[in-house]
C-alpha cells in the first residue's frame, strides 16, 4: 500500500515535471520566435556566413525526417509485404511520422530566411537542385501521412462509410508513402555531395544518399522499439515483447548491412589513413560507429539480449543516438572540420529544437488519448504504472 | 549551358591597392561609403591586402557552371548568358543552400534583417546589359582590372604569363576553377599565398549531385513495380498459407 501511494505520488510529480518543462519550453519558444520574426535570424542564433546551416538543419531537419523513417519502414512491411503480425504497432509509427514532418515543417518556418516563401518550390522548378527534390517529396510526403492518418479520424467519429473506402485505397497510398520516403530520405544526404570538399573524408561520399536510406531503415526500426517503450512510460501500454524481439532482430541485420557500405567506402576511398590522426574527427567517427553501430548491432544479435526487453530499448536507444549523432556530424562536425568554420549553438537555437520534440511529445499523447493509435483504442485515462516492473513481468513470463 | 561571354581579368602586379574599385563598387550599389576588411553583406569587392606581396581582389568569381545556380530550389540564382550571376529576390526562400554549397564562399547573408537578402557581386548587370564595363573595371587607374570577353582575356592572360614567365604564377586562376569562373585571376605567386580557396575542385561541381537526381526516373519504376510486386506476391502467399491450413483443418476434422 505504501508502495502503491508512493508510485503515485511519484508519478503525479512526474507529470507536473513534465507539464511544467513543456509550459517552459514552448513559453520560451514564443519569446524566441518573436526576437526571430522581428530582428532577423542573427538575433536568436549563431549561424554566420561560414556556418549558414546549423543545429535547426542538422537536428531539426536531418534527424527529425530521419527519426520519422519507422512510418514507411513499418507500413511497407505490413501493407507491401503483408506482415501482418506488425500491423498492432503500424498506427503508432504513422502517428510519429506525421507529427514528425509537421514539426520539420514547423522548424523549417523558424530557419528560412523568408519562410513566407516557402511555398515557391511550387512554381519556381529548379529540377537540377536537391533541395527542390527535398522541398516537393516533404510536401508530397506530409500529405500521404495525412491520409494515413485519417482513418484514426474516421473511426473517432464513426465515419464508416470513408473507413471502408479507405481499406482500397491503403496499399496505394503505402506504395506512393515509400517511394517519396526513399526518395528524399536519400536526398538529404545527396544535398552534400556537392561539397566533397567542405565535408570531412570520413563523413562525404558520393554514395551518402545511399548511407542516409540504409541508416534511415535502421533508425526507423529502432525509433519503432524506444517509441513502444516511451508509451509503456506514459500511457502503461503492454509491449509487444515477441515483435520487438523480431524488429530487433531484423535493426542488427540493416545495421550491419549499413556499417559494411560505410566502412567499405571509407576503405575504397583511402579515408581510412584520417583515422590514425586521432583528432576530433576520428574520435566523432569512431563514437559514431562503435558506440552508435558496431555495439548495439552486436548486442541487437545476441538473443539473450533480444529477449530481456530492457536492455532491448536500451541497445535500440544507441541505435538511436548513433543515427542522431551521424546526422549532427555530417551537417555541423563534418562541415566544420572541413571549412574551419566556428560554430556552438545558441541557448535559444536549443530552445527550439527542444521546443520541437516537446510538442510532439504533447501531441503524440493527445493523440493517443482520443484515437485509437493502439489497438486497445483510445487510452483515455494515462494507467501510471512503473515500466520497469512491468518490464520485470514480461521478462519473468 | 552556354560559355558566358564577358569576363574580369584581374592582374595581381598591376594592382597598386588603391581601393578605387572598392569605392565605386559601393557608389554603384548605392551603399555607404565604408572600409573594406572582408567579403560581407555590403561589401561585395575586396581589396585584400597580402603584406609584402601586393593585393588580390576578392568579389564573386561568377563561375561559368556555378554551384549557386545548380543548388537554388527555386531559380533564384541564374546564370545570365552574358556571364554574370545574379540573384532574384522575389524568388528566394532563404535556405541558404547557395551559401552552403558555393566553392569559393562568396554569398553572404543579411543576418539582421526581417526580410534578409543574399548578397555578393552582381557583375554590374545592369551596366553590363547597356554594354557598359563593371564599375570596378573603369575606374582602374593601372589597369589591373579589365573588362571584356572571357575568351580574348584568357588569351591576354596566357600572352603575359609567356612573355614574362619569372613575373607569374603559371596557372591562371578562374581558368579551371569549379569548371572554369568569369573572373580570371592573375597572380604573382601561388593561390595559396594570396589567401585564395585552393580546395576548389577543377571540374564543374552540379554534375556531382545531378548524376544521382537524373537516375531518379529511371529507377522509379523499377521500384514501384518491385514493391507492386512484392504486394501481390506476399498477397498470395498469406492467401495460399490460408487455404493449405483450412485444409488441413478439414482433414483433421474427418480424421475424427
Amino acid at each position: 500500500m505504501i508502495g502503491a501511494t508512493w508510485t503515485s505520488r511519484l508519478e503525479r510529480g512526474g507529470t507536473t515535471f513534465w507539464r511544467a518543462l513543456f509550459l517552459g519550453v514552448t513559453g520560451l519558444l514564443g519569446v524566441i520566435l518573436v526576437l526571430r520574426y522581428t530582428q532577423g535570424l542573427g538575433a536568436v542564433s549563431h549561424l554566420s556566413d561560414q556556418m549558414p546551416w546549423g543545429l535547426w538543419i542538422g537536428f531539426d531537419l536531418l534527424c527529425g525526417v530521419a527519426l520519422a523513417a519507422g512510418g514507411f519502414t513499418l507500413t511497407a512491411i505490413v501493407t507491401i509485404f503483408h506482415l501482418e503480425s506488425y500491423r498492432p504497432i503500424v498506427r503508432p509509427t504513422i502517428l510519429t511520422a506525421f507529427l514528425g514532418y509537421m514539426l520539420v515543417i514547423s522548424a523549417l518556418l523558424v530557419d528560412l530566411g523568408r519562410p513566407w516563401n516557402i511555398w515557391h518550390p511550387l512554381i519556381f522548378w529548379n529540377p537540377h537542385s536537391v533541395m527542390f527534390e527535398v522541398g516537393w517529396c516533404v510536401m508530397l510526403y506530409t500529405m500521404v501521412l495525412f491520409l494515413e492518418f485519417l482513418p484514426l479520424v474516421f473511426e473517432r467519429f464513426g465515419l464508416h462509410r470513408p473507413l471502408k473506402w479507405w481499406r482500397h485505397v491503403t496499399p496505394a497510398l503505402v506504395l506512393l508513402g515509400v517511394l517519396l520516403s526513399t526518395l528524399h530520405q536519400s536526398s538529404l544526404g545527396t544535398l552534400y555531395v556537392i561539397v566533397p570538399q567542405k565535408l570531412h573524408p570520413l563523413w562525404y561520399s558520393p554514395i551518402l544518399p545511399l548511407l542516409f536510406f540504409v541508416s534511415a531503415i535502421a533508425l526507423g526500426l529502432a525509433m519503432v522499439c524506444v517509441e513502444s517503450f516511451l508509451s509503456l512510460r506514459a500511457f502503461g501500454k503492454r509491449l509487444e515483447p515477441e515483435l520487438l524481439e523480431r524488429i530487433g532482430r531484423a535493426t542488427a541485420v540493416v545495421l550491419m548491412l549499413y556499417l559494411t557500405i560505410r566502412l567499405q567506402d571509407i576503405w575504397l576511398r583511402g579515408s581510412l589513413p584520417e583515422l590514425l590522426k586521432l583528432d576530433r574527427g576520428a574520435w566523432f567517427f569512431l563514437a559514431e560507429i562503435g558506440l552508435g553501430g558496431l555495439v548495439p548491432m552486436a548486442l541487437l544479435f545476441l538473443r539473450r539480449i533480444r529477449r530481456r526487453p530492457l536492455l532491448l530499448v536500451l541497445a535500440q536507444f544507441l541505435v538511436v543516438l548513433g543515427m542522431v549523432f551521424n546526422r549532427m556530424n555530417v551537417a555541423v562536425t563534418a562541415f566544420q572540420l572541413g571549412t574551419g568554420a566556428e560554430y556552438e549553438p545558441s541557448w535559444m537555437e536549443f530552445v527550439v529544437s527542444l521546443a520541437m520534440i516537446a510538442i510532439g511529445f504533447a501531441l503524440f499523447s493527445l493523440a493517443a488519448r482520443y484515437l485509437s493509435v493502439f489497438p486497445e483504442g483510445p487510452l483515455r485515462q494515462a494507467r501510471p504504472t512503473d515500466p520497469y516492473a512491468e518490464l520485470a513481468k514480461e521478462f519473468s513470463s | 549551358m552556354s560559355v558566358a561571354a564577358y569576363g574580369l581579368l584581374f592582374d595581381q602586379t598591376l594592382c597598386i591597392g588603391c581601393k578605387a574599385c572598392e569605392q565605386a563598387c559601393q557608389a554603384e550599389h548605392e551603399q555607404r561609403p565604408h572600409a573594406v576588411t572582408q567579403l560581407d553583406h555590403e561589401s561585395f569587392n575586396w581589396v585584400q591586402p597580402l603584406g609584402d606581396s601586393g593585393f588580390v581582389r576578392r568579389l564573386c568569381m561568377h563561375c561559368q557552371t556555378p554551384t549557386c545556380v545548380s543548388v537554388c530550389p527555386v531559380a533564384a540564382l541564374e546564370k545570365t548568358a552574358a556571364g554574370p550571376v545574379i540573384w532574384k529576390a522575389e524568388r528566394c526562400l532563404g535556405c541558404r543552400y547557395c551559401m552552403m554549397a558555393c566553392p569559393f564562399e562568396v554569398p553572404k547573408y543579411e543576418w539582421s534583417s526581417v526580410n534578409p537578402r543574399v548578397r555578393k557581386c552582381d557583375f554590374c548587370v545592369h551596366r553590363v546589359r547597356e554594354g557598359r564595363e563593371t564599375a570596378c573595371a573603369s575606374v582602374c587607374p593601372t589597369g589591373a582590372t579589365r573588362f571584356g570577353r572571357r575568351d580574348e582575356l584568357l588569351r591576354e592572360a596566357r600572352r603575359r604569363i609567356a612573355a614574362d614567365p619569372e613575373r607569374y604564377y603559371p596557372e591562371i586562376y578562374g581558368e579551371h576553377e569549379a569548371g572554369g569562373t568569369s573572373v580570371l585571376l592573375l597572380l604573382s605567386q601561388p593561390p595559396a599565398q594570396c589567401g585564395l580557396p585552393t580546395n576548389v575542385p577543377l571540374g564543374p561541381l552540379p554534375p556531382l549531385t545531378w548524376e544521382v537526381l537524373e537516375k531518379i526516373p529511371k529507377f522509379l519504376p523499377i521500384y514501384a513495380a518491385f514493391l507492386g510486386g512484392m504486394y501481390w506476391l506476399t498477397q498470395r502467399k498469406n492467401e495460399i498459407a490460408r487455404k493449405q491450413k483450412e485444409q488441413r483443418d478439414d482433414r483433421s476434422d474427418l480424421d475424427e
